[in-house]
This record gives C-alpha cells, sequence and structure tokens, in this order.
C-alpha cells in the first residue's frame, strides 16, 4: 500500500516514481526551453540565457530573447500543456485512448471556424487578439456539443463516442477545405500557414491571453481532478462512491474543449500532441489511468521539443504540427512495442 | 463496525414507480429490508430485480414514491452521504488495465476524502482491514486484471467494505464465475454478514439464494409476489408461478434449507424409479 505524506490535517498519496518521472520531465522541459531561446540566427550562450532569465544579462541579449524569442517558446510551452492536459481529460473521461481532441473533431472544428473567420474577414483576423481566438473557442465548444449529443444514449459510451467524432472530425476537415477552395488567395496564404500549426512570429500580446486563459482552466482542473479519480470505473461505481459524476463530467469536459481551443487559437491546429502526450506520460510514470500534470508537461516537452528541431535541425523552417506528429508517433509506437514484448518475455 | 441486528429497518422503498422512457418497470411498490441479514431478490429475467436494486443504491430515480436510507429520503441526501452509509457493487464493473489491489480497494475510501484530505492515516487502516476481512491482502501489488475472476470480484467487495458501512448492495456478484468461484465470493458474503452487515443482493442462481438468503425477495413483472425466508417462501407452486419452472423441492442433504430440483423435459427417469431420499 501506499504510504501517506501528511501535514496538520492535509493528506496526499506519496508517490515516489510519479514524482520523480515529472520532476524529471519538467526540468528536460525547461532545459529545452532555454535551448530554444538560445539558439537561432543569432545564438547565445546558455550562461547568459540564465543571466537574461533572472535580469541581469547584456541588452542585446535580452532584447533577443525577451522580444523575439520569448513570446514564441511561452506560448509553445503553454499550448503543449493545455493540449496534454486537455487529452488527458477526455480519454479519461470517454476511458479510451484514442479519445483525444484532434480525434473527437473539437480541433478541426475550432480550425475550421477560425478559418472562416479568416476567409471571411478578408485576413482582418488574423492580427486581431480577440478574433481568432474567440472564433476558434467557440468553434471548439459548437463541435463538442454536437459530438456529445449525437453521442448520447442514455449515457456515453466510449466507442460511439470516437466513431462521431471521426466522422465530424473529418467534415469539419472537409469544410476547411471548401473554406479554403474559396477565399481569396492571399487569405487561402495566411489560412494555411495556421493550419499546419505553427508558433512563428507570436507577440506578447497572445502570450497573455494564452497564459491567463489556460492558468484559469488548469486551476479548475486541478481542483475538480479530485473528483475524476473514482469516475475511471465507469459510471455506477463512480455513484456509488459519492461521485455526482454527471457534473464533474460536464465541468471537465468544458475544461478539456476550452484547453484544446485556446491552444488552436495560439497555434493553430497541432497535430498529434494531445492524443500521445498522455499515452505516453501514462507509461513514463507507470500509471493505469493518464496522469494530468505528467501529460500536461510532456506535452510542453513534446511541443517546444518539436518546434527547437523544426527551426534548428531540419532545414526550411518547417511548421512544428508536422514535427510533433513525426516524433509522437513512432515513440508511442515504441513504448506500446516494449510493452507487448514485456508482455510476452 | 457495529452489528445493527434487530434494529429498525434501515432501507426500504414507499410506493416506488421507476421507468424507462414508455415502459413502467417497477409500479408502485413497497418493500422494507431487514436489518442485519442477507436479501436476495430473485425472479426471472427482466421482472425488475436490477432495477429494484438500482433504486434503492440511488442509481435510478424513481418516478414517484421515495426511498428511505436511515429514515432520510434518499433523494434528498448528498450523494457523498449515501455512499459513506451503503456500499455499491455494481454488476460487472470495470478496472483500468494495471491498476493495483491496493489502489483498488484504496478508492473505496473516497467518500471519506477531499482535495486536502487524500489518504490519512484512517484511510491507510480502513483500507487494510478490508483487504485483510476480503482475504485479499496478499494480492494487494498484484493488477487487478491478473487475478481470477473470483479473486476480483473478492477485490470489488473489498472496496466497498473500505467505504466503511455495514450496509452493502450487490448487483449479481456470482455472474460469470464458475460454480467453486461463486461459492467461494458468496461465503465471503456470508462472513461479512456474520460480521455484522446488511446484504442486499440479486442473484439468478436460485439453489445459491435459498442456501445464503435469510429473506428472499421474489419478483415477477414488477412486483413482490413473496418474501420472507427460503423455507417458507420456495414451493413448486410458486417457481412454476414466477418463473415458469418445472421443478420439485427437496430437503437439501447438506443444509437446512430447501433444494430445488428442476424438471426439464428430458434427462427425467419415470416418476416410479426416483429415489429422492
Amino acid at each position: 500500500m501506499h504510504p501517506g505524506v501528511r501535514v496538520g490535517g492535509w493528506s496526499w498519496v506519496w508517490r515516489p516514481w510519479v514524482v520523480l518521472v515529472t520532476l524529471v520531465l519538467a526540468v528536460a522541459t525547461f532545459l529545452v526551453f532555454c535551448v530554444s531561446i538560445a539558439v537561432g540566427d543569432f545564438t547565445i550562450e546558455l550562461p547568459a540565457v540564465f543571466r537574461t532569465l533572472i535580469g541581469q544579462g547584456e541588452r542585446v541579449d535580452e532584447f533577443v530573447i525577451m522580444d523575439l524569442r520569448m513570446p514564441r517558446a511561452l506560448v509553445g510551452l503553454v499550448v503543449g500543456l493545455a493540449l496534454g492536459i486537455s487529452g488527458a481529460l477526455t480519454q479519461s473521461i470517454a476511458r479510451n485512448a484514442l479519445a483525444s481532441p484532434d480525434v473527437l473533431g473539437i480541433t478541426f472544428g475550432a480550425s475550421a471556424t477560425a478559418v472562416f473567420v479568416v476567409t471571411a474577414s478578408g485576413g482582418a483576423a488574423v492580427s486581431s487578439a480577440i478574433g481568432l481566438p474567440a472564433a476558434a473557442l467557440t468553434g471548439g465548444l459548437l463541435t463538442a456539443l454536437l459530438v456529445y449529443f449525437l453521442a448520447w444514449r442514455r449515457g456515453i459510451d466510449g466507442f460511439r463516442l470516437i466513431l462521431i467524432g471521426v466522422s465530424v472530425s473529418a467534415a469539419m476537415q472537409a469544410v476547411t477545405t471548401w473554406l479554403l477552395a474559396l477565399a481569396d488567395i492571399r487569405d487561402v496564404a495566411r489560412a494555411q500557414a495556421w493550419l499546419v500549426g505553427s508558433l512563428d512570429s507570436r507577440s506578447w500580446n497572445e502570450v497573455w491571453t494564452t497564459l491567463w486563459v489556460t492558468a484559469a482552466l488548469v486551476l479548475v482542473v486541478v481542483v475538480v481532478s479530485f473528483q475524476l479519480r473514482p469516475m475511471h470505473f465507469g459510471d455506477d461505481v463512480a455513484a456509488g462512491l459519492g461521485v455526482r459524476y454527471g457534473a464533474v463530467r460536464a465541468v471537465l469536459l468544458l475544461c478539456a474543449v476550452l484547453l484544446a481551443g485556446v491552444a488552436v487559437s495560439a497555434a493553430g491546429p497541432v497535430p498529434f500532441v494531445a492524443l500521445v502526450a498522455p499515452q505516453i506520460a501514462m507509461r513514463l510514470v507507470r500509471s493505469p489511468v493518464p496522469p494530468l500534470l505528467a501529460s500536461g508537461v510532456f506535452g510542453a516537452l513534446l511541443l517546444i521539443g518539436s518546434d527547437l528541431i523544426a527551426r534548428v535541425v531540419l532545414p526550411n523552417d518547417l511548421p512544428v504540427g508536422i514535427v510533433t506528429a513525426i516524433i509522437g508517433g513512432p515513440f508511442l509506437v515504441y513504448l506500446l512495442v516494449r510493452a507487448n514484448v514485456k508482455r510476452a518475455a | 463496525m457495529t452489528a445493527l441486528r434487530n434494529d429498525a429497518a434501515r432501507l426500504g422503498a414507499e410506493g416506488v414507480t421507476v421507468g424507462y422512457a414508455d415502459r413502467v418497470v417497477l409500479d408502485n411498490l413497497d418493500v422494507t429490508i431487514p436489518t442485519g441479514v442477507i436479501t436476495t431478490v430473485i425472479g426471472p429475467n427482466g421482472c425488475g430485480k436490477s432495477t429494484l436494486l438500482r433504486t434503492l443504491s440511488r442509481l435510478l430515480k424513481p418516478r414517484q414514491g421515495t426511498v428511505l436510507l436511515d429514515g432520510h429520503d434518499i433523494a434528498r441526501l448528498k450523494t457523498k452521504d449515501v455512499a459513506k452509509r451503503m456500499g455499491l457493487l455494481p454488476q460487472m464493473p470495470i478496472a483500468p488495465e494495471g491498476l493495483t489491489v491496493a489502489d483498488l480497494v484504496a478508492r473505496g475510501r473516497h467518500p471519506h476524502q477531499s482535495w486536502v484530505r487524500q489518504w490519512s492515516s484512517d484511510d491507510a487502516d480502513v483500507v487494510a482491514e478490508a483487504l485483510r476481512m476480503t482475504g485479499v491482502a496478499d494480492l494487494a501489488h498484484r493488477p487487478v486484471d491478473s487475478l481470477s475472476g473470483g479473486q476480483r470480484q473478492r477485490v470489488w467487495i473489498s472496496m466497498t467494505l473500505a467505504q466503511g458501512t455495514d450496509l452493502l448492495l450487490l448487483d449479481e456478484p456470482t455472474t460469470y464465475l464458475d460454480l467453486a468461484h461463486a461459492i467461494d465470493v458468496i461465503d465471503l458474503v456470508d462472513d461479512l454478514h456474520e460480521g455484522g452487515c446488511t446484504v442486499v443482493m440479486v442473484l439468478h442462481d436460485l439453489n445459491l439464494a435459498v442456501r445464503y438468503s435469510d429473506n428472499l425477495i421474489v419478483m415477477k413483472s414488477g412486483s413482490i409476489v413473496a418474501q420472507g425466508h427460503p423455507s417458507e417462501v420456495i414451493t413448486s407452486e410458486l417457481l412454476l408461478d414466477t418463473f415458469g419452472l418445472q421443478a420439485r423441492v427437496i430437503d437439501d442433504p447438506v443444509s437446512e434449507r430447501p433444494l430445488i430440483v428442476p424438471i426439464g423435459r428430458t434427462h427425467v427417469v419415470p416418476k416410479s424409479d426416483q429415489n429422492l431420499g
């Protein structure tokens, strides 16, 4: 049995391995973050980066890091965190590893609405800090509601939810393609750049919106997620253990949809992070269910790591979305194959 | 755990009508669950026995009537308070792959926990005791999915015990178990009853129900047709009326209860050759 950590009337289960792995992931994320703001056309030594971060760097470094690179890296960090947690929530609630916001259509619903706003407004929305995020959030929410009601039949069945999610997702991608086919060629270029998922040219304005909304949502998730734990056993057991599962599910699903919506509005529909980060985090911390915090941290690591690779290792500045898929996919396959080998042995 | 034998009934229903969509499953039904004994609900498929159990456990909300738990209208109690007063084991619960026995049983403490108080020393003690009482302490670190069906059912019962209640509702705890494991699980339920628990369960196997229950509730088409001690309730007429089952009721050679011997169309020797000592 797990020992407890007890301070006064407060107590938690002590799981050293989970804490250790999450800490290692966090440290790795911080290091990748520092490397990410160090490298570029003008590379800064790591010690100088640390000095700049604590406010004792040189003028030039400060300008390059704080004004040029920090916004992009921070958005990457927050978007990865939001996607990781969003995926962990939807996978836990649907009790199905495939149930991530991308598979359920939320991501593509958000991007279809965003593309609609971009093309209908003649590109004006891309530059506004409110228009695009608001459109993406609304689109994500509406798609989630649509999928939820289509999948509802005296409760939610994970398999049916995914089938409907996949269908709606495909429909939303078709709508996006159709909108692009109709649109003015200049708007198409703008929308396309956003659609592959990219962290290019972020400003501090976008950072703050993304950061605060994500922080507020994560806070709600952290508080409510205590009620999520009995829900891994299904509705009846959860009710028997005193959980008002309908309300808890509604709140957490809303948070998951909003987190995915915020991520999409900040960086475009970056594929695969929400699907793969919780599954990888789960295997790394050896948890039977997606761990919320570790999923978020791994999502952040995957996203800024991919962005770094896209900028530095690969030629001609690929969008981050392509790299997350190239890295995340094989890594999950590797973990699954390794588990099979272990089981067979 | 305190024995509550001979106390007033803790659980009962008054005039409950329950249905799904346009179908009424239970119609204006009254029932009282005696304290400190094993009550088993039996009846043919679709008679509403699981619906009754789900109504008593507040999983289903009756259209009319009230379920009373310790004198309170259960619909007005907080979900958490209901969970502190009764443990519920639904049909075929699922555990995430890889979850250990100790972690599953520890979840039974949920109704007593809060965000800041997630694992107190009380919790640890109660879980250890629940594991011991159900004989699964040695399996504590094994994943639940690596256990046999019978062991798994013991673990789930252990989780409901960890809720710290002496009122247990079990929906078909022996489904899909072979006879040896079914007996093992139901012996455990009997141990808990000896320890002072009130148990309400739904069983499919009539002879197990007769052997282990002190109080039988026989249902047919949403109504209770008989209730009482198995020796008084179980007759060949009742079996024919409610189940449509041709059977002879004889004395059980190993217990003081009746034994149901079903009579099918085949493999029945002529009456003159029967030897039913």
